[in-house]
């Protein structure tokens, strides 16, 4: 399906502010893991996705990430096409379940990297890196290699990192699901809050329905197909 | 460390034994071993033995015979310090540029999925596990006559024959490198460029320094290319060492050659291994390894273009050595294939075909030896509450030491009266043995430490005595990797030349021998019959590799 022939492309999506995702399929390695998803994303909501683990749900989150190439179907934002927009130029941000922090730099480093690769001047950078590690509530823990942090610690960082790059859209992708239920709760809570105060629309993807609950205006869930996942809300 | 073995996993059995010198743990190894000791020291005294007679001995004496005022005076002078220059030159020249033709290669063979992929890992991987001395004949037959004794040869052929270090110490790191942390760079905002540099070379780095320290090591120690590509004004410490014992008699001045060379090695190793460890990154390696991808960008198009083109290039030395075999004058014939089994005009010149049975002879009783001492010691290791670690890296210390000072040192030791062993056929196989038992041990242990220890303990129960028990329960595995082993020592043995060019009777040429010295004299009837007694060797080494494939088991030999 071209993306310009698609007329839920022309017709709904590009009316919408914000992400719009229309009839996206995939296939990985022979097998069909999307089939037919579109959803949409206003500029100051909160979405959960809620699906059980192996639906897809992570793989939607890439496709919209730039990670991962449709076999068909469109990603907007403001209704305007961003399907050849490289990861890196799509400004929008993803928090790993298992938080990925680069393991060569400290945790000051992790949160400055999108900062760094912008090229902003140091005394910038580093005003701003403490201003998001206490935004996480992490002050003076800069210097700190991350292999000692705690699980809790690592998704912090992580979420800072992604909130420096000052992303137009942020993907959580089971963002506390290695961790316990108390501590999953609470930072849930915590990110639903600090994510609406900054004004960052986000998809938060989990398997957990009290999760979703918690952390979302709205709920969508993916559910599996014969022919992979789809949607429904 | 002129290693002449055959391919496949030979060569990447090396490069694990190897590795530890260099002081990289590229993968994960596995669990504490749950051995119930029977009884450990039963099965070292056999190696210590060993070791201690055929390499700790000869290494005393080849440094009490550096001390003398001969070699001093070798120390001292002028032109043993040019041949250190330009050894070291050629081996980081050689590093730098397998790196540049390698790094691509092993990011194409391990990140990218397309046809033929196997065909093209198992090309760049054969040019490492030819003996050195076919790796020379094949350039001699490939290069124009210009470029002999050029360092332009030397360098090609050191590149070709690198290239499958590089390939797998740091394609087989990138395999496993998460590549989530490129993925995060890029949702941050990092663009291509900026991913290499600033997350996927951080991590790499240290394999990458692996591979540069295994390299320059190799090519630092190369002997069979260098003595066949180099000349005059390009030889390597290496030759100059074995010209000097087999042509100038200067036995001092050769032993403290032995000596400067193993302290550059000595110095090389602590200085990679610091290296290694300052820029090691403590990370998570995804354990399966990373799903490989059909190449689609531009960029990825581009490296998998270029390590086609690298698949294609390392095949052309062989095919010119199969070419100079039949090559006669302006056409083509078997002459040469059927001057092998001519006699020479001299006693001593044996027709070629001969050194086949030299070779096949000595290789049964190599194996016979590195089985032997090599399965005691992996059992020694496997079962010793303690000193096991210690017998490990003492037995891997030949394979440290260069080929050439290994030949050289049983040489000066067991060449005069009351041990001279040099009329007797068994110091070549000895030799080899020092080589390959390194290769039976990292075969054998895994095998060992992976075995159950309540299968013991179960025998025990049903009557069997320790003897017994060790017998029926550990035997059988053991036979199995024993046999592997056996190959590996095989091929060793087949393809040695820096350690037997020193040792071998002069009426009793080894097959690489031979190869060495028809290409050392000039006309085509002699490069003809050295391309074909080339090929002739490779075909052996090929069938006792594929024989040792065919019994290795997963998990055999594999670290």
């Amino acid at each position: 399906m071209s993306p310009s022939t698609d007329p839920r492309a022309v017709s709904s999506q590009a009316a919408f502010q914000g992400l719009g995702v229309a009839g996206v399929s995939v296939s990985l390695g022979g097998r069909r893991v999307l089939d037919d998803v579109s959803l949409h994303v206003a500029p100051d909501e909160a979405v959960a996705l809620l699906g059980p683990s192996g639906v897809g749900k992570s793989t939607l989150l890439r496709v919209v990430a730039g990670l991962v190439t449709p076999d068909a179907g469109v990603v907007t934002w403001d209704g305007s096409d961003i399907g050849d927009v490289p990861a890196h130029r799509r400004r929008i941000g993803l928090v790993f379940q298992d938080a990925v922090l680069f393991p060569h730099r400290d945790v000051a480093g992790n949160v400055g990297y999108g900062l760094d690769v912008a090229g902003v001047p140091e005394v910038e950078r580093r005003s701003e890196v403490d201003r998001l590690l206490e935004l996480v509530d992490l002050a003076g823990l800069g210097e700190r290699p991350v292999d000692t942090l705690s699980g809790g610690q690592a998704q912090r960082v992580a979420l800072a990192r992604a909130l420096a790059a000052r992303p137009r859209l942020l993907l959580l992708d089971e963002p506390f699901g290695a961790l316990d239920r108390d501590l999953r709760d609470r930072l849930g809570v915590e990110v639903r809050d600090l994510l609406r105060s900054l004004g960052v629309p986000a998809v938060h993807v989990t398997h957990d329905a009290g999760e979703a609950a918690l952390v979302a205006d709205r709920v969508l869930a993916l559910v599996p197909g014969a022919h992979g996942a789809r949607l429904e809300g | 460390m002129d290693r002449d073995v055959g391919p496949g996993d030979v060569a990447l059995t090396v490069l694990d034994s190897l590795r530890g010198p260099v002081g990289v743990q590229v993968t994960p190894t596995g669990g504490q071993p749950r051995i119930q000791p029977p009884r450990g020291r039963v099965f070292g005294w056999l190696p210590v033995i060993f070791i201690g007679v055929f390499f700790a001995w000869p290494l005393v004496t080849v440094l009490s015979r550096s001390l003398s005022a001969r070699g001093v005076d070798v120390l001292l002078s002028g032109a043993t310090w040019r041949i250190v220059g330009f050894t070291t030159m050629q081996a980081v020249l050689s590093t730098v540029l397998t790196l540049a033709v390698g790094l691509p290669a092993a990011y194409a063979m391990q990140r990218l999925n397309f046809r033929g992929r196997r065909l093209v890992l198992a090309l760049l991987t054969v040019p490492f596990v030819l003996p050195t001395v076919v790796v020379g004949a094949s350039f001699r037959a490939l290069l124009p006559t210009a470029w002999d004794g050029t360092l332009a040869a030397i360098l090609v052929a050191h590149v070709f024959f690198n290239l499958a270090v590089v390939i797998r110490v740091v394609g087989g790191f990138w395999a496993h490198l998460d590549d989530r942390y490129e993925q995060a760079a890029r949702t941050l905002g990092a663009g291509p460029i900026t991913v290499w540099r600033t997350v996927t070379w951080p991590l790499l780095r240290p394999a990458v320094l692996a591979a540069a320290g295994l390299v320059f090591l190799f090519t630092f120690t190369s002997f069979g290319v260098v003595l066949v590509l180099g000349g005059p004004t390009t030889t390597t410490l290496e030759v100059e060492i074995y010209r000097r014992t087999v042509q100038l008699f200067d036995l001092p001045g050769a032993a403290m050659l032995c000596i400067l060379q193993m302290s550059a090695v000595l110095i090389v190793i602590v200085v990679a291994t610091r290296l290694q460890r300052r820029l090691t990154v403590r990370q998570r390696l995804s354990r399966s390894g990373v799903a490989r991808r059909p190449a689609r960008s531009t960029a990825d198009r581009l490296l998998l273009g270029v390590t086609l083109v690298e698949a294609g290039l390392v095949a052309l030395p062989l095919l010119a050595l199969a070419r100079a075999s039949l090559r006669v004058g302006d056409g083509w014939g078997l002459d040469w294939w059927r001057a092998l089994s001519v006699d020479g005009p001299s006693t001593r010149d044996v027709a070629a075909w001969q050194s086949l049975r030299v070779s096949l002879s000595y290789a049964v009783v190599t194996v016979l030896i590195a089985v032997a001492v090599g399965g005691a010691a992996a059992c020694a290791i496997a079962y010793a509450r303690r000193g096991g670690d210690a017998l490990d890296s003492a037995l891997t210390l030949p394979l440290g030491t260069s080929a050439v000072t290994v030949g050289f040192g049983l040489l000066i030791t067991f060449a005069v009266p009351p041990f001279d062993l040099r009329g007797s056929a068994i110091i070549v196989p000895i030799g080899h043995a020092l080589v390959a038992i390194p290769l039976v041990v990292r075969t054998v242990l895994p095998v060992l430490r992976a075995m159950d220890p309540r299968l013991r303990e179960v025998a025990a129960t049903l009557g069997a005595s320790p003897g017994r028990s060790w017998r029926s329960v550990d035997l059988p595995v053991l036979s199995r990797a024993l046999g592997v082993g056996a190959g590996f020592a095989a091929a060793v043995s087949l393809g040695e030349f820096g350690a037997t060019s020193f040792l071998a009777r002069a009426d009793a040429p080894t097959l690489p021998v031979q190869i060495g010295r028809l290409l050392a004299r000039p006309g085509e009837v002699n490069s003809g019959q050295a391309a074909a007694l080339s090929v002739v060797l490779v075909v052996v080494t090929a069938l006792a590799v594929i024989v040792t494939e065919r019994l290795r088991t997963p998990g055999s030999g594999s670290l």
